[in-house]
């Protein structure tokens, strides 16, 4: 990788004592230590040997539900989160949308040699952080390293399993006209806090990562019997790469009402800067929920009692197929075509 | 938000539309000459409103658009040297040079970064001063000031590590060539309320009487929009052709003076290959002599060899309003918005790739609902 | 061509020269932006932004005697819509 995807940090040489080198990858002792003596305290696991090549979970009288993702995001720091608080969040939500209760993950890590042991610290402690934050517990991993232009400094895998709590959502092609559509809470904050720090845009105050679990958000949900259709967290390609999704399995048209969509005024003001759109940007603590026709309010309010959807409210519905897969009713009063992203979302001049 | 809440007010569109709706007593062809105009009366919806009642024909006014190929190529020579960092704006990553974009250069190994201002980039220069760093600067009138401004930037701070690949445009002369084309049936100009915040409208009164048509300085918002179209329609319907200022809060007569002679100290007029139009006399804008070291093209000549568009691409006539896209034979064909052929399908507010998106959802709309696609189809061909 | 965007003016950085520079306010979010181009700018004037440079001063009073102009627009008797078409269709077909 060259240092221009890297935002410009100078190579100036540091001091090399406490890097992470190809030995750390290759010998098994140089591994054990890394492991047991740093790794593992910082994820805070309560026995350095428990964290071994495989875990025994014990066995639940209900269906288990398993997701596995990668977590590449560079840079590896953001306002609101990091690539270790990603990794969690990620694999968490993928469970809580699911309907599941989100119990064990693993942690593998890819290290390009030469990363500080000191960003590997702080990721790591972030790991720990957002694994009790999100109640799942780190119980298997593996970490290796790879030379330098392998990888981009540090990429992360994360597997996740969760237990099923009551039935889970039909999805998507359950959808039917008149279910409604809620969002859980302001959008795009995500993809806008990365592309501010990624292409130093000198905002003031930088845009905060939404980085969060959603499993209480779901239980307030289901604590209020609500009858959801589909849930989905709304990551890259942002809330209108989920409703372009769900027109797609469903064969119906989704629509939403732009003014009613939660927007922060910072997310605002940078996307109209940038000539970009906060509904085809990234989230990672917020998701798209169905529910059926009536029940939009109420789930609206289900959600808002609990923080991490303290803003959701009823932002679209479903309506028989017509000309467009998805409508977005703009502040006009007007409908027109939303069209899904393609590619990634660039800062515009003209 | 202040000054672009109150111009998406619905109340206020419902209404202009009515009025232009009440007020043309026939269809008229008006052409948005800026690529931002195009972006908001798609993004608005505005040249569905207004179907049949006033055809809107998107201009040339995009500089992704309007790039040579020559000048892409350039650049992107430019950033695959180790020594090299190329700059420029999010709009250009995209574009497709004769082989490959700016994206597809970063992705194997090119030195290629988004910048949001060429100011920024005078910022990189400064502390990255191993590498040399080059600014793409494209784009019309409305942002020379910036380059301009960079490079007495980069003089004042004693660089020599920065350098514009200057591709800059001027869009009166375009519009000349448009007006006095015989084939273009175009009624009435809404001139780019940006370019001429920068530089007036001064210019437009003698080009309003010459070609005998109204030219009206319009902005970005729907509600400014639709008041220009109005302002066109009132003018067509009585007769009149003058130069009219629906964008007052921003736009004076003589322009930004400040702006204007931070341009003039830095470049000068040229003529300038257009991406589908060919030569433009007066069309560009390059570097004075006096600021030749700040000239990539100077500092580093092009190595690549000259190249042709691909000659079934009838671009330039889609860009002149010579014809519509599906007039082309490669529309749908060999040049889709994945494979493009020319640059009205790349950029989404590109002409050609505006209606690839509107004919597809006409064909579904055939397919589900049945009952009034002929006349979406005669709408979608004519 | 041209992406610019009105900004509130929330404090002078330089005054002078060509790296003359305010703190300007988008919505929530802040940037500093250069202002060689609008040196007469006060503090909560609002400038058009276009990739990071301010290229002109909002007029405000020309904007609220437009936007009162617009608000009046009435539509009388013969203003009617010709084609019979529906104001607002419920949804796109």
């Amino acid at each position: 990788m060259s240092d221009v995807q890297r935002g410009w940090t100078c190579p100036v040489v540091h001091d090399q004592t406490d890097r992470i080198t190809l030995a750390h990858g290759e010998g098994r002792r140089a591994m054990r230590t890394l492991i047991g003596k740093r790794i593992a305290p910082l994820l805070g696991a309560a026995d350095s040997c428990a964290l071994g090549d495989a875990a025994v979970l014990p066995v639940i009288d209900r269906p288990v539900v398993m997701t596995t993702d990668s977590f590449v995001v560079s840079p590896l720091f953001f306002p609101g989160g990091d690539i270790g608080t990603l990794a969690v969040n990620g694999t968490v939500n993928d469970l809580a949308v699911a309907g599941s209760l989100p119990r064990w993950i693993s942690l593998a890590l890819i290290i390009e040699e030469g990363l500080p042991w000191e960003t590997l610290a702080r990721v790591l402690e972030s790991v720990g952080r957002a694994a009790r934050a999100a109640g799942v517990e780190v119980v298997t991993g593996d970490t290796k390293v790879v030379p330098r232009g392998a990888a981009d400094q540090l990429f992360i895998n994360t597997t996740g399993v969760g237990e099923l709590i009551g039935d889970a959502p039909h999805g998507p092609a359950s959808l039917r006209p008149g279910d409604e559509l809620v969002g859980s809470g302001r959008i795009g904050q995500h993809g806008v806090a990365v592309m501010a720090v990624r292409e130093e845009l000198g905002l003031e105050p930088p845009p905060v990562s939404d980085c969060a679990p959603l499993v209480e958000a779901v239980a307030a949900l289901r604590r209020a019997a609500m009858p959801v259709r589909a849930m989905r967290d709304a990551t890259r390609g942002g809330v209108a790469t989920v409703l372009h999704e769900w027109a797609g399995e469903s064969g119906l048209t989704l629509w939403v009402d732009e003014p009613r969509v939660p927007i922060s005024p910072v997310v605002r003001g940078t996307c109209e800067l940038l000539g970009i759109e906060a509904i085809h940007m990234a989230n990672e603590g917020t998701m798209l929920v169905a529910v059926e026709a009536g029940y939009g309010d109420a789930a609206a309010e289900a959600l808002r009692r609990v923080p991490v959807s303290s803003r959701a409210s009823v932002i679209g519905g479903v309506v028989a197929r017509n000309s467009e897969p998805v409508l977005v009713r703009r502040a006009t009063g007007r409908e027109f075509p939303l069209d899904e992203p393609t590619g990634a979302v660039l800062p515009r001049i003209c | 938000m202040k000054y672009l809440d109150e111009y998406r007010d619905a109340a206020v569109c419902e209404r202009l539309l009515g009025k232009i709706r009440a007020r043309a007593s026939r269809r008229w062809t008006l052409m948005e000459v800026c690529g931002g105009q195009t972006h908001g009366l798609l993004r608005w919806g505005i040249d569905d409103e207004l179907a049949g009642i006033v055809e809107l024909i998107h201009g040339p006014g995009c500089p992704v658009c309007v790039t040579p190929l020559e000048s892409i190529d350039h650049a992107i020579e430019l950033a695959r040297r180790d020594d090299v960092v190329l700059t420029s704006f999010g709009d250009m990553l995209r574009v497709p040079g004769s082989a490959g974009s700016l994206q597809d250069a970063r992705g194997v190994g090119a030195g290629v970064r988004i910048v949001y201002s060429p100011v920024d980039a005078v910022q990189l220069a400064a502390r990255c001063p191993d590498k040399h760093i080059v600014f793409f600067a494209v784009g019309f009138e409305t942002t020379t000031p910036a380059t301009a401004l960079a490079v007495r930037q980069a003089d004042e701070l004693g660089l020599t590590n920065f350098s514009l690949l200057v591709s800059h445009v001027r869009v009166q002369p375009a519009m000349e060539l448009l007006a006095a084309d015989e084939h273009c049936g175009v009624q009435g100009f809404l001139a780019a309320g940006h370019v001429c915040t920068v530089i007036g409208y001064e210019e437009f009164h003698a080009f309003a009487r010459r070609f005998q048509l109204p030219v009206v300085v319009t902005g970005f918002e729907p509600v400014d929009l639709l008041a220009g179209i109005l302002a066109c329609v009132e003018q067509l319907e009585s007769g009149r052709y003058t130069v009219d200022n629906q964008y007052s809060r921003s736009v004076r007569s003589v322009g930004n003076r400040d702006a204007i002679r931070l341009v003039d100290d830095v470049f000068e007029v040229c003529d300038r290959p257009w991406r589908g139009f060919g030569n433009v006399e007066r069309g560009g804008l390059a570097l004075r002599p006096q600021w030749r070291a700040f000239d990539a093209a100077v500092r580093f000549p092009r190595a690549s060899l000259p190249v042709v568009e691909p000659p079934e691409c009838r671009s330039g006539d889609v860009l002149a309003g010579r014809i519509k896209p599906p007039q082309c034979a490669a529309f749908g064909r060999s040049c889709t918005p994945d494979s493009p052929l020319g640059a009205p399908m790349v950029s989404s507010e590109g002409a050609c790739a505006a209606y690839y998106r509107y004919a597809n959802r006409r064909t579904s709309l055939d397919v589900t609902a049945g009952d009034d696609g002929v006349s979406n189809d005669v709408r979608a061909a004519t | 061509m041209c992406l610019a965007i009105p900004g509130r003016v929330v404090e002078w950085i330089e005054r002078d020269g060509l790296f003359a520079r305010a703190r300007v306010e988008f919505g929530g979010v802040g940037r500093d932006v250069n202002m060689q181009c609008t040196p007469d700018a006060d503090v909560d004037d609002f400038v058009l932004v276009h990739a990071g440079i301010a290229i002109s001063r909002v007029d405000a009073d020309e904007a609220a005697r437009i936007l009162e102009a617009l608000a009046e627009l009435q539509l009388d008797e013969m203003d009617e819509p010709q084609d019979g078409r529906e104001a607002a269709p419920p949804t796109r077909r």
